[in-house]
């Protein structure tokens, strides 16, 4: 079983964490086109790589980002979503 | 008739405790120490088990925890492997897989139908016609196979332990060892297991002829023992490698799961069998196996034998062969130009004759079958694979010993995600490029040379201590080899076959070429097709043997064919040792042991177990009579239902109001304190998440409810909005501190009045107010609801007071004929009135458009999660909608089910039945159905087609249905 880092209570086994999808910046709603926010809704891109994606720690509640390559799962960092420059 | 022989030095048996034992029905003698293979070998007995196929005798062939031929039943346990079973006394075992004996086995039949079973033969002639299916299958499983399992067997409880380390090493022999010292030496936490009851890998059978070695592997041992940073396990396995280290140890007493900062993987390498014809008769076995049987358990393996070899590791099976005094009649290299002068001289003085460029063509069974009575023995081209059979030689003997090379015990490196190469100077996969936390050494990574071995261990732990944040020099290692380990191609090929190269799956070489005909030329297709590797050896003598044979038939080079993955574990390890003990938790309500006292009949609703309806002791009553029983109480006087299951989330702080808005489709800053507002909640598609109840406590505190199974996820994706939007909000989630429950129908008022001092009149308290004050004597929270009835009240009390509140209920409405209703009561009740159930009549892509919720859609408000995309959909027409129906009064036929199609006139699907039921208060079969927008207008007439093909005519109608009895 994997570990995981949180950026609140350190490493833990990944039961203790659920994966809350891939990170994306959203759209601005009141000026991007329809295609663009129907792209951002729907498309989803597989190709293997560094991802940022949303984890969260059930126990304590913390949702965080972890920056994770999906071709190696390694995750390089985690942080609290904002504050990625503190830690 | 024994052929044990003198004391060894280093063998793993205790003379002075003999034991005794039955197989078969016959009285053995062995000591404590030995397993089940080397105390029946001792013994003269040499038949240990049958073929998974064709019923053939076997006997040893590894002797390394991969002789599946020979499995043997005490009557409680199966397919216990008799080559590393330890033996104990008053056992009473019988091989496995046979009818009447492993000696007289009645199917032994099927090996002379073999040339009709070739391979894919079962796919081919059984799978039609269908219904003689099972008849055959009964008959080929009682054919083929491995023990029957005992269904009375006892349950024994083994725990789960779990273990830390700075670096787990697999594997004790010279490398594994070495590498175990420099760590511990260094202060690293170091565990060391190995599958044997011994630490010394190959040091304790192929090298232990040499007192040099032999002196080594003591000094290695002692230096072991006393290292206190070192911790051993023996007798266990490294079962499996899972992500960031995690390697479970399978011992016999249960598992430890091991989480390593580093793992160095030194399992070594398993011996690979040459191919020729009747290669598995009892008696001819692998080149270590004889050398485990000499140097472990001091058992002669044969009398007089020959060894077949295309390495140099034969020529030293040869002289410990001839050391414990085996008549070794020749050693037949495979290679046309033989071994080094050095050795070919060793095994000469021992007046042993050398036929290079040689093979064995076949062995020659004895009259039975039971065993071999000598080898054809031919000249052999290596290039083609084919013997010279003009030039063969008959070769007296019982027993031949085999070394034509190795495949890497890399399981666990493959695994833990290895890039393997094939290095074409020892004819082996080797690590290319390992995870950075895991390291190989030894033969598995391709060093055989001992001193070079011993030299890879260290050099593996340096590179792990590195890895680790201390630096240390890492050494190169060098070896220098006189010849590969093994061989490009053992095999010798043979018209008539029976040359076996699985001997789990009774695979012969004529197998593969057949496959590969048939278009599975793929190594992981040929694994299907044939079955290779897929015994209980998981190919752990028979995988490179099938990849040389591919590699060859494709005529590609062995690296481009690859290798197949072995799953964990790494030997099969009993269901007993990953069962834990039953843990599926359930939440239980406060009232939970009231509904089990009253008749509930609890089921799973989500992680809560809810009633679904009541069938109270001594009342004969059917699941249906309950529901409507129960539905007509809460229409006609009153009914409460346990409704502790909702989510309840209360959502504090000046940012409360806004937060709301944002997260929910409907409008609450404008909302009083006391008022509630249906809160819906939409995911970014627009598609409908769930709908609850938010009501305004305070200015800055709103508490608001979920639908019982989405409790955790909006709670989840509150926190990650509340996050994301950095708002002043405070979430805490009440679900399991507060008990709730509905009291509905006309009665309702007169029962909860009673109990309470606040004001629940009509005028006093509307349809969607929400109260605070006493219930029952306890700080309740008080709602008017309208979910199943339209007079209804919903009481939220701590978890504490629940039972207590309950009770009070039901003894205030006993006057008004009160019944407790359950879930099932609740959907008949909520479709009476017209109310959809989120991700029951909706699914995942119905928007609040298609399911009349545009009136709790705030479009005019800045945002909401699934605004954008509203926006983009209201521009188009729906093509789908949501409506409630009736079928005919007096309807008798087929009832239509949940998801049952409507068809058009032009017999397409144009929807779909989402609810259904019966209601006996309005004496009609109501319910939900996806159909096409104009179809929804009341009195518009669709068809259901039931489950068997029937149309059913049903009637678009408003809800609430109660219009009906009107009419």
């Amino acid at each position: 079983m994997k570990l995981l880092q949180c950026p609140i209570n350190g490493i833990r086994p990944l039961s203790e964490f659920t994966y809350g999808g891939e990170y994306r910046d959203m759209p601005d709603p009141d000026t991007c086109t329809d295609k663009e926010w129907a792209a951002y809704v729907h498309y989803r891109n597989g190709a293997p790589g560094l991802k940022k994606e949303w984890w969260y720690h059930g126990p304590s509640g913390t949702w965080f980002i972890a920056e994770r390559d999906t071709m190696t799962d390694k995750v390089s960092r985690t942080y609290i979503a904002g504050q990625e420059e503190k830690q | 008739m024994s052929s044990r022989i003198a004391k060894k030095r280093g063998e793993w048996i205790n003379r002075d405790k003999p034991l005794t034992f039955e197989y078969e029905g016959q009285q053995v003698q062995g000591y404590e120490g030995d397993t089940i293979s080397s105390a029946l070998w001792a013994n003269g007995v040499k038949v240990l088990g049958r073929s998974f196929k064709y019923h053939r005798a076997r006997g040893i062939l590894s002797f390394a925890n991969h002789d599946v031929n020979a499995l043997m039943t005490d009557g409680e346990d199966t397919n216990i492997r008799a080559d590393v079973w330890p033996v104990s006394n008053g056992m009473k075992l019988e091989a496995v897989n046979t009818d009447g004996g492993v000696i007289k086995d009645k199917n032994k039949y099927i090996d002379y139908l073999s040339p009709f079973l070739p391979v894919g033969f079962y796919y081919k002639t059984f799978y039609k016609p269908k219904r003689m299916f099972p008849f055959w299958e009964d008959k080929i499983r009682k054919a083929a196979g491995l023990g029957k399992v005992n269904f009375n067997y006892p349950r024994h409880i083994k725990p789960k332990r779990y273990a830390h380390c700075d670096v787990l090493i697999i594997g004790a022999g010279a490398s594994g060892l070495s590498a175990a010292l420099e760590a511990a030496e260094q202060g690293f936490s170091v565990i060391l297991v190995d599958e044997n009851r011994q630490i010394g890998g190959s040091l304790t059978y192929d090298l232990a002829g040499d007192p040099a070695a032999t002196d080594t592997l003591s000094t290695l041992q002692a230096a072991v023992e006393s290292q206190a940073n070192i911790r051993v396990i023996i007798d266990a396995y490294a079962g499996g490698y899972y992500g960031d280290n995690l390697v479970p140890i399978v011992e016999k007493s249960g598992i430890t799961k091991v989480r390593a900062q580093t793992v160095i993987v030194a399992a070594g390498v398993f011996e690979q069998p040459p191919v020729f014809r009747y290669n598995d008769l009892p008696g001819v076995m692998l080149g270590s196996a004889a050398q485990r049987l000499v140097h472990r358990y001091a058992v002669k393996p044969f009398n007089k034998g020959v060894v077949v070899t295309a390495n140099d590791h034969g020529y030293r099976t040869a002289l410990d062969l001839a050391s414990v005094g085996v008549e070794v009649v020749a050693v037949i290299d495979m290679r046309r130009d033989g071994a080094a002068q050095d050795i070919t001289q060793k095994v000469k003085d021992k007046g042993i004759a050398v036929h290079k460029g040689s093979c064995i063509y076949e062995a020659v069974a004895a009259g039975d079958k039971l065993g071999v009575k000598e080898v054809v023995v031919c000249p052999y081209d290596e290039t083609t694979a084919e013997a010279d059979t003009s030039r063969s030689v008959r070769l007296a003997c019982d027993g031949v010993a085999m070394s034509a090379g190795w495949a890497p015990a890399a399981a666990l490196l493959y695994q833990a995600g290895t890039k393997m190469r094939y290095d074409d100077s020892i004819q082996q996969f080797v690590p290319a490029q390992l995870p950075e936390s895991v390291f190989a050494a030894g033969k598995v990574n391709g060093v055989f040379e001992l001193k070079a071995r011993m030299q890879d261990g260290r050099r593996a732990a340096a590179e792990a201590m590195n890895y680790m944040g201390k630096v240390v020099a890492v050494d190169s290692v060098k070896q220098s080899l006189s010849s590969s380990p093994s061989h490009p191609y053992p095999i010798v090929n043979h018209p008539k076959g029976k040359n076996f190269v699985d001997f789990d799956e009774d695979i012969q070489v004529k197998d593969f070429i057949n496959a590969a005909k048939e278009g599975f030329d793929n190594i992981e297709l040929m694994k299907r097709f044939t079955t290779v590797g897929m015994g209980p050896s998981q190919g752990k003598h028979s995988n490179m043997n099938a990849i040389r044979i591919l590699a060859r038939i494709r005529q590609l080079p062995v690296e481009k064919i690859g290798t197949t993955t072995a799953r964990p574990f790494f030997h099969p390890t009993p269901i007993g040792h990953l069962g834990g003990r039953g843990f599926h938790p359930h939440r239980y309500t406060a009232m939970h042991q009231w509904h089990v006292d009253n008749g509930g009949e609890m089921f799973e609703a989500g992680i809560w177990m809810r009633p679904g309806f009541y069938t109270p002791a001594g009342v004969k009553l059917s699941a249906a009579d309950a529901v409507q029983q129960e539905a007509l109480a809460v229409r006609e006087k009153v009914g409460m239902i346990d409704g502790s299951t909702l989510g309840k989330i209360e959502v504090f702080g000046p940012d409360a109001a806004a937060f709301l808005e944002r997260f929910y489709t409907g409008k609450f800053a404008g909302q009083k304190v006391g008022e509630s507002r249906i809160a819906m909640l939409l995911d970014e598609a627009g598609v409908m998440l769930d709908d609850g109840i938010a009501v305004r406590m305070a200015d800055d505190q709103f508490y608001v409810s979920t639908n019982s199974s989405n409790a955790a996820t909006v709670y989840r994706e509150m926190q990650r909005n509340v996050q994301l939007w950095k708002m002043q909000v405070t979430l805490v989630n009440l679900t399991g501190a507060m008990a709730a429950m509905t009291v509905a129908g006309p009665a309702s008022r007169s029962v909860v009045e009673q109990l309470t001092d606040i004001d629940v009149s009509a005028a006093a308290m509307p349809d969607g107010a929400f109260r605070t004050g006493k219930v029952a004597g306890v700080d309740a929270r008080l709602m008017r609801v309208s979910f199943v009835s339209d007079l209804a009240f919903e009481i939220h009390v701590p978890y504490k007071a629940g039972l207590h509140v309950w009770n009070a209920v039901m003894e205030a409405g006993k006057a008004f004929g009160i019944r407790p209703f359950g879930t099932d009561a609740q959907r008949l009740l909520r479709l009476e009135m017209g109310h959809h159930l989120i991700s029951h009549d909706t699914d995942g892509l119905t928007n609040p458009f298609e399911a009349h919720s545009d009136s709790l859609v705030a479009m005019d408000k800045p945002f909401f999660i699934g605004q954008r995309s509203l926006k983009i959909l209201a521009k188009k027409p729906l093509n789908k909608k949501l409506t409630t129906f009736v079928l005919d009064q007096g309807f008798n036929g087929e009832l239509p089910n949940e998801c049952n199609l409507v068809i058009d006139s032009a017999n397409n699907i144009s929807g779909r039945v989402t609810s259904i039921s019966y209601s006996r208060y309005l004496n009609r079969h109501i319910g939900f159905a996806f159909v096409p927008p104009e179809q929804t207008n009341d009195g518009a007439r669709f068809q259901i087609r039931t489950d068997s093909g029937a149309m059913v005519s049903a009637t678009a109608c408003n809800a609430p249905f109660f219009h009906l009895l009107e009419s």
